[in-house]
C-alpha cells in the first residue's frame, strides 16, 4: 500500500474529499498526508475506508466528521465539532479542540491530547472520547451512550441531562448539570478507564478518576420539579 | 330558572373554565398530537379568478397541464424530480407505526413523490428525504448517502422553538434501539442542534453534508413559521437549496397544547413572507419553497403554488387518508367499528388528537402490535395514493381553468381574497376591489 501526499494549497477541500471518497481502494492507498490545512473546514469528512490520514497543521470545523474505519490524526488544533457523528475508527487531535467534540458520535474513539472547549461529547450515542487536558462547560449534555474520559478538569454543568453515557474525570469538577450525579468507581470502571487511556496512548493511572452518571430523575416527566433540577 | 338568565362569560367561557378546572385538578399542562384547532385565515379565504374573456382556459380533458416538480436546482448535481408538487412531511417511526410508515412509503413511490424520515432514523420502507434533526437519533452517513435529499430541521410549525417529545408508552424496544436510549422513558428531542448554533456555523454544516454526499443531493432547511421573512433569508444565505416553511396549523405527534395553539403564525402569511424573502434576495427559480401546515385539498395546493410555493408538504392529511379519525378500521380484513376505543381515550371519531398516548384506535400512531395490525399497509397505501391523485387532479383542473399548461405557472394575479384578514396576510387583492390592506389605502392607491 502506498502513501499519498495531498496539498491543500494546491487542491480544494472538494477535490481532497472526492479523492478520499472514491480513489483510495483503486489506488491501493494506505496512508494519506494532508498538507497545509490552514484552518479549512470539512477536511476528511465522510471517510469510509481503513486508512491513516495525517493532517499536518491547524484545521477548522467538522474535521473527520462522520468518520467510519479511518484513523485520522490532526497535528495541530481544530475548530468546532471534530469527529462529529463518528461511527467507527479513531480521530486524534495532537493539540486543542474547540466546541462540540464528537457531537452525537455513534462509535469509534476521539482523542484530544490537549484541552477541549465546551459541550465536549454533547449528544454522544456510543462513541468513546478521551481528553488529555480539561473540558469546558456543558460537556456531556444529553449524552446517551459511550464513555467520556477527561484527565484534567471539567467545567460547569457537567453531564447535564445525561442518559446512559458514562463520564470519568481525573481532575476537579466545577459543577454537575441537571440530573447528573457522582458515584463511586467500580472495578469495571477502573478497567474501562485504564483501557481507554491505553488506547489513547496516555500513561495515566485510573486511580483518581471520578465517575459521573445519570441520576435518572428526568427519565419521566415530573410536574412537581418546577425547574428545580 | 329560564335559560335567558344563564349568560356565558366571554372571558371565562366553557373552554376556559374546562382548562382552569383541569389545570387545577391535575397540576399538568395538556400534551396532545396533531395541529392547531383554532380558526385562522387559510387558503379557504382565497378564490381563483379563472379564465373568461380576459384569460384563455385550457380544455379540461384534452389539453395537458404539467405537474412535474423539480426541487434543489441551486447546488445539487441531482435535483429531486417529482411527478406532483405534493410531498409527504417528516413523520418518525416511533411517532408512527411501522405499518403507517410502510403505507406512506409505498404510496409516495407509486405516485412519484417524496416521503421524509422524521426523528429516529430511516426505516427500510422508505427512501428520499432524510432529516438531520437536533436529536440525531439514528443519524448515520450510510442513510445520508442513500437519500435523495437532506432536510436540516430547525423547527416545525406546531412548536417553533420547541424540541420533540416521545412519551414512554411509545418507546418500544425497536424504537429505543433506533434511538440508542432505554425502553419506556420519556424521550426528549433537543430543540437545538448539537454541532452548530448560528447561521455562520450552519453554512459550514451544510458544506459538511454536501462534502459527505459529494454535492449530489439537495439540502433543505425546514423552519417553523414565526419570523419567516428573516429566517428564509438566513436559510438562503446559509446555502439551502430548498426552504420548507411549516405554518402553525402543522401537526406533531406530541407537544404542549400551549405551543400548538399559541406559537407561530398561520401558513397563509408564512408563505407570503417566504416568497417576499426569496424575491428580495433575487432567488426566485434558484431556491425552491415548500409550504406545509394545514394543506388538505387540491385547491389548497393550487393556491399555495399561485402564491409562489414550488411544492407543498402534507402530514396530518396523509394520516387522515390512512384512516386517522375514522370510525372504522380494517382489522385483519374485517371492517370493525372502533368507536369504543376512541371513547376509552376520552375522544371520538373526528375529534381525536391522542397520538401521544400510543393507543391510536386505527393503528397509525402506535407501537402496540395489536393496534398496528388494524392498519394494512397495502390498503393504507391504496387510500393515500388515491388521495394524492385526487389532490393533483384538482390542482391541474384549477390550473387549466386559469389558462396554465403548467401548475407552476399559477400566479398571485390569479387569486382574490374573500376577507380583509386574508387579503392583508396574503397580500392578495380583496375580491371586487383593488385593495390590499397594509399595502394600499382603501382607494387602492399605494
Amino acid at each position: 500500500m502506498k502513501t499519498v501526499r495531498l496539498d491543500l494549497s494546491e487542491l480544494s477541500v472538494r477535490q481532497l474529499n472526492d479523492y478520499l471518497h472514491h480513489r483510495l481502494a483503486s489506488e491501493d492507498v494506505g496512508v494519506v498526508e494532508i498538507l497545509n490545512p490552514n484552518g479549512m473546514h470539512n477536511i476528511a469528512v465522510g471517510l469510509d475506508y481503513p486508512i491513516e490520514a495525517h493532517i499536518r497543521g491547524n484545521a477548522g470545523y467538522f474535521i473527520a466528521g462522520m468518520n467510519r474505519q479511518a484513523a485520522v490524526t490532526v497535528y495541530g488544533n481544530v475548530g468546532w465539532s471534530v469527529g462529529e457523528n463518528i461511527m467507527s475508527g479513531v480521530v486524534r487531535v495532537r493539540g486543542n479542540a474547540s466546541e462540540c467534540v464528537a457531537a452525537s458520535g455513534h462509535g469509534g474513539l476521539v482523542v484530544i491530547e490537549g484541552d477541549s472547549s465546551s459541550r465536549c461529547g454533547i449528544s454522544m450515542k456510543g462513541c468513546d472520547i478521551v481528553v488529555g487536558g480539561s473540558i469546558g462547560h456543558m460537556s456531556g449534555f444529553m449524552a446517551q451512550a459511550g464513555n467520556l474520559v477527561v484527565c484534567g478538569d471539567a467545567g460547569a454543568h457537567l453531564g447535564d441531562s445525561l442518559y446512559e453515557a458514562r463520564i470519568y474525570v481525573g481532575g476537579k469538577i466545577h459543577t454537575l448539570g441537571a440530573d447528573a450525579r457522582e458515584e463511586p468507581m467500580t472495578d469495571d470502571d477502573h478497567a474501562k478507564v485504564a483501557a481507554l487511556l491505553k488506547r489513547a496512548g496516555m500513561d495515566i493511572s485510573s486511580k483518581n478518576f471520578k465517575r459521573v452518571v445519570s441520576a435518572r430523575t428526568l427519565y419521566h416527566w415530573n410536574a412537581e420539579a418546577h425547574q428545580e433540577y | 330558572m329560564s335559560s335567558k338568565y344563564l349568560e356565558e362569560s366571554s372571558t371565562l367561557d366553557a373552554g376556559a373554565l374546562e382548562y382552569i378546572h383541569r389545570a387545577a385538578e391535575r397540576g399538568l399542562y395538556e400534551i396532545r398530537g396533531l395541529g392547531a384547532k383554532r380558526k385562522v385565515p387559510t387558503f379557504d379565504d382565497l378564490v381563483f379568478l379563472t379564465a373568461s374573456l380576459s384569460r384563455y382556459p385550457l380544455e379540461g380533458y384534452r389539453e395537458k397541464c404539467v405537474s412535474k416538480t423539480i426541487l434543489g436546482t441551486r447546488y445539487a448535481k441531482r435535483p429531486l424530480e417529482l411527478a406532483i408538487p405534493i410531498t409527504i412531511a417528516g413523520m418518525s417511526f416511533g411517532a408512527l407505526s411501522a405499518h403507517a410508515k410502510e403505507a406512506i412509503g409505498r404510496a409516495a413511490t407509486i405516485v412519484g413523490t417524496s416521503t421524509t424520515t422524521g426523528d429516529g432514523g430511516m426505516t427500510a420502507e422508505e427512501t428520499l428525504v432524510y432529516q438531520c434533526l437536533p436529536s440525531r437519533y439514528g443519524f448515520n452517513p450510510d442513510d445520508l448517502r442513500r437519500a435523495d435529499a437532506i432536510e436540516i430541521v430547525v423547527g416545525q410549525g406546531a412548536k417553533p422553538g420547541g424540541g420533540g417529545l416521545l412519551l414512554g408508552q411509545k418507546v418500544s424496544p425497536r424504537v429505543a434501539a433506533m434511538r440508542a436510549l432505554p425502553e419506556g422513558i420519556d424521550q426528549r428531542s433537543a430543540c437545538r442542534h448539537p454541532d452548530w448554533t448560528g447561521c455562520d456555523d450552519l453554512t459550514i454544516k451544510i458544506a459538511e453534508l454536501r462534502e459527505v454526499t459529494d454535492w449530489q443531493v439537495p439540502i433543505y432547511i425546514k423552519i417553523g413559521a414565526s419570523r419567516v421573512f428573516n429566517d428564509v433569508k438566513l436559510a438562503i444565505k446559509s446555502g439551502a437549496d430548498v426552504v420548507v416553511i411549516d405554518g402553525m396549523q402543522g401537526g406533531t405527534a406530541a407537544t404542549q397544547q400551549v405551543f400548538i395553539e399559541h406559537a407561530g403564525i398561520p401558513t397563509l402569511p408564512a408563505l407570503r413572507e417566504a416568497v417576499e424573502a426569496l424575491e428580495e434576495m433575487k432567488m426566485v427559480g434558484k431556491v425552491q419553497i415548500i409550504i406545509s401546515g394545514g394543506i388538505r385539498t387540491g385547491a389548497d395546493v393550487a393556491k399555495a403554488l399561485a402564491m409562489g410555493a414550488d411544492a407543498v408538504s402534507i402530514g396530518q392529511a396523509a394520516l387522515v387518508a390512512l384512516g386517522c379519525n375514522s370510525r372504522h378500521c380494517a382489522d385483519g380484513g374485517a371492517h370493525q367499528d372502533v368507536s369504543a376505543d376512541y371513547a376509552a381515550l376520552g375522544a371520538a371519531p373526528g375529534y381525536c388528537h391522542h397520538c401521544h398516548t400510543g393507543l391510536c384506535p386505527v393503528g397509525i400512531t402506535t407501537q402496540e402490535p395489536e393496534l398496528e395490525a388494524r392498519l394494512d399497509p397495502k390498503e393504507g397505501a391504496r387510500r393515500l395514493r388515491n388521495y394524492l391523485n385526487v389532490m393533483n387532479m384538482e390542482l391541474v383542473t384549477l390550473a387549466r381553468a386559469c389558462g396554465k399548461s403548467d401548475v407552476h405557472h399559477l400566479e398571485r394575479e390569479d387569486l382574490a381574497a374573500l376577507t380583509v384578514e386574508a387579503a392583508a396576510m396574503a397580500k392578495i387583492k380583496l375580491a371586487g376591489t383593488n385593495w390590499i390592506p397594509g399595502l394600499h389605502d382603501v382607494s387602492g392607491s399605494d
